[in-house]
């Protein structure tokens, strides 16, 4: 009987086995990144960041209909553009990033709006807003698969200045001068990640599967290694769990993953050792030294 | 514990640093010689840690220029640092970051690397803290944990803006025995300090800034009353209808 709910979903359905590939592609790849978005205070500029490519999927998708080729390339080019131009700004005016980004991402967001009011009749746009993850062609999936390689090799490969960066800026311009590499390479990451995440959740959840991970995560451990396995590790979970509830329940897939992720949160939150309830509980024994 | 290169001699030539044109160091030149214990005093805004910062490399002059310090390994310790406390690291992992010309962006932390952080703890008084997180300390084992990333960069020039600002007093004459080992070692230490009497007691040689250089030299020969007399007649404020310095008016 268990079996039957856990298992035959995958068995039977070829459409339900892609989106399970997908979405471990997705966790294995969007949980990590988020971590290191939720360590440089950067986790709603995920979420900007995930507006600024829409309208560059919006035009690749308009100009060569649902591509997956266009709306992949015009979403990345649309968040580099955006992520580098903030960062400049950022690096070398007195605007600090957070308002720098916010231009940059409205910028590219009304452009985005205005192309697809004017152009009209894209219903299949919904796709790209709210995800696909049921109908993930092997294409779909060989790209989300890529993206997941290229994303852990190149944390791997940044991990040490990506975490002195966000740890002692300062300190790192000292000793070298990989901070703008950790910096620039780390936003190409996030922005690539989003992209493979609109075509699995939709541009509005996809920073999601990122962000809620890490968030939750940080009430139970406090290393930046077990940060990252937990995070995965919950967004894995979730994710699987989601894909089953939404193929019983017969509900949208995206909505319900996220959902799942925000309930864990909450729950985390709420329950962990560093959560509220526990460390409310202060008044008691006390150790002699 | 790899053998140190010799410390540069570092000369400045009519240096002159600034913000917005107005000059925070003004004319300053001098030789200091590899090996020296240098302080930097002063009054406030006198442009101690702007002196730093430009030896330091992280600011260019306006005019005139520094010369010895190019492509040398320089270890800094700025007054402000941009360290997150909040960060989820260990004290030893934070402090093992002071290695990075050894390992880099991708080299492995071997034995004799953690052996070598411990120790640097150890010479900070920091012995038992190696697991705890950063958040759990306070301030002044924060600063302390800074001096000890700083050992472990075991350069030949080292530059300190108030390195003993909110350190306790055992520390502090721990260091300050650091600093004389340092000096005997080969190395030039140059530290920005507010406690005369730590000046006189440890420090050969002193800078005495108020913006102009007021007085350059052994430490004793420095600081007398008719220097500070001068020094504190600094006005603080730049003057915002100054003309252009070397145009008569």
């Amino acid at each position: 009987m268990m079996t039957d709910v856990l298992l035959a979903p995958f068995v039977e359905f070829g459409f339900m086995r892609q989106a399970l590939l997908g979405c471990i592609a997705l966790a294995l790849s969007a949980a990590p990144v988020g971590v290191f978005l939720m360590l440089r205070r950067m986790s709603l500029t995920g979420d900007a960041m995930a507006h600024a490519i829409l309208p560059g999927a919006a035009i690749g998708y308009l100009l060569f209909g649902l591509s997956l080729a266009a709306m992949t390339v015009g979403g990345v080019i649309a968040g580099l553009v955006v992520a580098v131009g903030s960062g400049l700004v950022a690096r070398n005016t007195l605007i600090r990033e957070d308002t720098s980004l916010a231009a940059f991402y409205l910028l590219s967001l009304s452009l985005g709006v205005l192309i697809v009011s004017v152009r009209g009749n894209n219903v299949d746009l919904l796709h790209v807003l709210f995800g696909t993850v049921l109908a993930l062609d092997d294409a779909a999936l060989m790209l989300l698969w890529g993206i997941t390689g290229v994303t852990l090799a190149t944390l791997f490969l940044i991990r040490r200045p990506l975490i002195l960066e966000c740890l002692d800026p300062g300190f790192l311009r000292q000793v070298s001068r990989l901070g703008p590499v950790a910096h620039y390479g780390f936003l190409a990451l996030l922005v690539i990640n989003l992209v493979a995440g609109f075509h699995a959740l939709g541009t509005l959840m996809a920073v999601g599967i990122m962000v809620l991970p890490a968030a939750s995560a940080r009430f139970w451990v406090r290393r930046v290694g077990p940060l990252v396995a937990l995070a995965t590790g919950i967004a894995l979970c979730t994710a699987l769990a989601g894909l089953l509830v939404s193929y019983h329940a017969d509900w949208p897939t995206s909505p319900v993953i996220v959902l799942g992720l925000g309930v864990v949160y909450l729950l985390s939150m709420l329950l962990a050792p560093r959560g509220v309830l526990r460390q409310r509980q202060r008044s008691g024994p006390h150790l002699r030294a | 514990m790899p053998a140190i290169p010799p410390a540069p001699a570092i000369t400045l030539h009519d240096l002159t640093l600034g913000y917005e044109r107005h000059p925070a160091v003004h004319h300053l030149s001098l030789r200091i010689e590899p090996g020296s214990l240098v302080a930097v005093v002063g009054p406030n805004g006198a442009g101690k840690s702007t002196l730093i910062k430009a030896l330091a490399g992280a600011m260019a002059p306006v005019s005139g220029r520094i010369e010895g310090l190019q492509g040398q390994h320089i270890a800094w310790l700025p007054q402000h640092s941009e360290l997150d406390p909040g960060f989820p690291i260990d004290v030893r992992g934070m402090v093992a970051m002071g290695l990075w010309r050894q390992v880099g962006a991708l080299g492995r932390f071997t034995a004799a690397h953690w052996r070598r952080c411990d120790a640097a703890l150890q010479s900070v008084g920091l012995s038992g803290f190696e697991r705890r997180g950063l958040d759990t300390l306070s301030g002044g084992q924060l600063q302390r944990a800074r001096f000890a990333r700083l050992i472990l960069q075991d350069a030949p020039v080292l530059l300190l803006d108030e390195p003993f600002a909110a350190v306790d007093q055992r520390t502090t004459a721990d260091l300050l025995a650091l600093l004389h080992g340092w000096q005997q070692q080969g190395r030039t230490v140059i530290a920005v300090l507010h406690d005369i009497a730590q000046v006189r007691a440890h420090f050969p040689l002193t800078l005495l800034l108020a913006r102009e250089p007021v007085a350059w030299g052994p430490t004793a020969e420095v600081l007398t009353e008719a220097h500070w007399a001068r020094a504190q007649s600094l006005r603080e404020p730049f003057d915002e209808q100054a003309g252009i310095c070397g145009v008569p008016a």
